[in-house]
């Protein structure tokens, strides 16, 4: 049995068609071919006009040209019937077959009332922008809050909602440290090795001009050691972890797992964030240290290449160039950065809404924001350090 | 319940196989979910289809849309061959059928009113205002109110996301629809209601229904043919009848158990009715 699927219905579909004719005040329509939802689209607007023309006092709808009617179709002569109606035009419908007459009834309810309602929350409204700062205001210090709810959730270490259980479940903490910090090392000594080698191509080649090329020792040295090392390890972690924090997280309120999670008993933050934040804590200042070293390395080699500076040389230099002092100055700055991220993926996740734009939106806001705050709290810290000496 | 038509225009012959899926196997690694199945679904008729919680009903279901990969057997729609099919005729089958999803399915970041309209814009060159009146129509046929128009899906109740996915299902006025328990989470009233909305639709247009259902009430009272889904192939097939008197242990239970009596035979159950 072979059919083809253009026959029937909608292939070989004949256009919808209507044929005016006015006798004595009574004006006749004819209608005919299919009136469906992938013809009607032609004859919208002709039947609208029609719909609202007056100086006939009858109105005759011939139905008995129709080949095949859909509710589209059905939706177009019901509306015409309600809104001659209204102007005071008696409209009489003829010859109908039984499909169009039930279809007719059948939206004849919504035909009586046809205006799509107005979507207010799309409205404009001039003071809209005003509205927008305040929201913008009052979201902020809201976000500020929950950050802080969660860094005590956190010292707290609460998993239970009334603190009644204080146990920490070490297995989630070991996992996230896998995923947010070991397979984070390949990336972290690949990004840190080329920016190393590019710093001290870059110092050596300007240092020559004064005989000074040894000197790019201290700089490389000072410059990973002390501010990029951290700084660069930060913000890929953020981009990282933290957006797949807000997806994850984002993800679970969407499907109301984390709704589950309270109703349950458990403390949303101590079992989705607390875990996470810890690992991050813990993970970030060790791939600090790696990115050192590995900024070093590739710092080794390009002088090596370039400047004909033995690794040898270049060790003994830095020996006398930095001290434990640059070391921690980097180093101490690496669990606040990780704090941040956490909180902020975390506040973020929690503000997703019901839908996927949403989750899109959130995870965007938490990558650029963590990334902003890092290098902010890295200012901070350069200050901090230059007023007490450090 | 009658399902002669007195339209013969409307929907073509009846009796006419509009899909139907042969020798099917579907396998998830090593485990065999559809073995060697056949099914034909004729134009017209509400096909109601039943079986036992992870038998396999809404794998069939997403098998014949194309969703998950078959490892033999052919399926048929409008007479073509899925497997073979050009991608011109590909869209005009997907124009031609329209899915409610178990879980709704609803575009998360559209309003309900313009999940509506997606496959009225993708097909179809609409006047804005005709789409919206549409769309609003439809909303109303299933029974939504008007003010869930501007609604999002997350701002609706598990029945209401229902009702919202079913008319983006009939949102082209398609010629067969796939229901994939479409009366679980409403109301026995909204139910029937349903029931009686996809009733009327088969009668006025002619549209072929394919419902995944756990709903004695609409197997009784609207489906024309029910098949049962069992041992990873068809069990029974056939009139609600034919389903009383089968001998199969799951149907027996099914059709014939303390439930379905109460349903069936309203009043005091009497033993010699069914004759077991
Ligand atoms: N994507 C999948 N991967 C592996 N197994 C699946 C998948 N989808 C469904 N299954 C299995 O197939 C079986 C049938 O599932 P399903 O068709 O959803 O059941 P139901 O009949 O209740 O709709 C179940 O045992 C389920 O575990
Ligand atoms: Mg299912």
């Amino acid at each position: 049995m072979q059919l083809d699927i253009d026959e029937g219905r909608n292939g070989t579909a004949t256009e919808a068609a209507f044929h005016l004719s006015e006798v004595d005040g009574v004006m006749t329509c004819e209608l005919s071919g299919d009136w469906t939802t992938h013809t009607v689209g032609e004859v919208d607007r002709e039947f609208r006009q029609l719909e609202s023309r007056e100086g006939f006092s009858a109105l005759h709808l011939d139905l008995s040209g129709i080949r095949y009617i859909d509710t589209a179709g059905a939706w177009l002569i019901a509306r015409m019937i309600q809104r001659q109606e209204k102007q005071g035009t008696k409209v009489e419908i003829s010859r109908q077959s039984e499909a169009a007459s039930i279809l007719l009834s059948a939206v004849a309810e919504t035909a009586d009332n046809p205006d799509v309602p107005e979507d207010a929350s799309r409205r404009f409204n001039p003071l809209g922008v005003f509205e927008a700062v305040g929201r913008g205001v009052f979201l902020l210090r809201s976000d500020i809050i929950y950050g802080l709810h969660i860094l005590g959730a956190t010292v707290g270490g609460a998993q239970m909602k009334l603190g009644g259980k204080q146990s920490i479940n070490p297995n989630a903490i070991v996992s996230q440290i896998d995923r947010m910090g070991v397979k984070a090392i390949p990336i972290v000594v690949l990004m840190s090795a080329i920016v190393g080698a590019i710093i001290a191509q870059q110092g050596a080649f300007q240092l020559r001009y004064f005989g000074a090329e040894i000197f790019v020792v201290d700089m490389v040295g000072i410059l990973v050691l002390r501010e990029l090392g951290v700084l660069l390890t930060a913000i890929m972690i953020a981009g990282r972890s933290g957006s797949a924090i807000t997806a994850e997280i984002g993800t679970m309120k969407m499907r109301e797992e984390v709704d589950a999670l309270t109703v349950i008993g458990l403390n949303p933050l101590g079992v989705l964030v607390f875990p996470r934040l810890v690992a991050l804590v813990i993970a970030l200042p060790c791939l600090t240290i790696i990115a050192n070293f590995a900024a070093l390395g590739g710092a080794i080699l390009v002088s090596w290449t370039y400047s004909d500076i033995t690794p040898a040389a270049f060790i003994e230099r830095m020996r006398t160039a930095i001290d434990l002092t640059s070391i921690f100055a980097g180093l101490i700055k690496a669990p606040f950065m990780a704090m941040i991220i956490g909180i902020i993926a975390s506040v973020e996740g929690m503000k997703v809404g019901g839908s996927a734009e949403s989750l899109g939106e959130r995870v965007t806001a938490s990558v650029v924001k963590a990334i902003f705050i890092v290098i902010v709290l890295d200012g901070f810290f350069a200050i901090f350090y230059a007023q007490i000496d450090f | 319940m009658s399902t002669d038509n007195d339209m013969p225009q409307q929907g073509g012959a009846r009796d006419e196989v509009i899909l139907e899926v042969r020798d099917v196997v579907v396998r998830f690694g090593k485990n065999t979910i559809l073995d060697h199945l056949n099914l034909d679904v004729r134009r017209g008729e509400i096909l109601g289809f039943v079986g036992a919680s992870g038998a396999g009903k809404s794998v069939l279901l997403r098998t014949v849309l194309g969703l998950i990969p078959r490892v033999g057997g052919t399926i048929r729609m409008f007479g073509q061959d899925l497997a073979t099919v050009s991608d011109a005729d590909r869209v005009k089958i997907d124009m031609r059928q329209g899915v409610l999803f178990q879980h709704g399915a609803l575009f998360s970041g559209l309003t309900v009113l313009e999940n509506i309209q997606v496959p009225m814009r993708e097909y179809l060159n609409l006047p804005k205002k005709l789409m919206d009146e549409l769309a609003l129509l439809k909303l109303e046929l299933v029974g939504l109110p008007r003010n869930a128009a501007h609604k999002f899906p997350s701002e609706l109740s598990g029945g209401m996301i229902k009702r919202a996915a079913l008319a983006r299902a009939l949102s082209l006025d398609p010629d067969i629809v796939f229901l994939d328990e479409p009366t679980s989470g409403l109301d026995p009233i909204g139910a029937a209601e349903f029931d009686e909305l996809v009733a009327q639709m088969r009668d006025t247009m002619g549209l072929t229904v394919y419902m995944v259902t756990h709903d004695l009430d609409s197997l009784l009272s609207v489906c024309d043919r029910i098949a049962v889904l069992g041992n990873k192939k068809i069990l029974v097939e056939g009139t609600v009848e034919e389903m009383m008197a089968s001998e199969e242990a799951w149907v027996k239970a099914y059709f014939r158990g303390k439930r379905a009596r109460t349903i069936v035979q309203p009043g005091p159950p009497t033993e010699k009715m069914y004759g077991n």
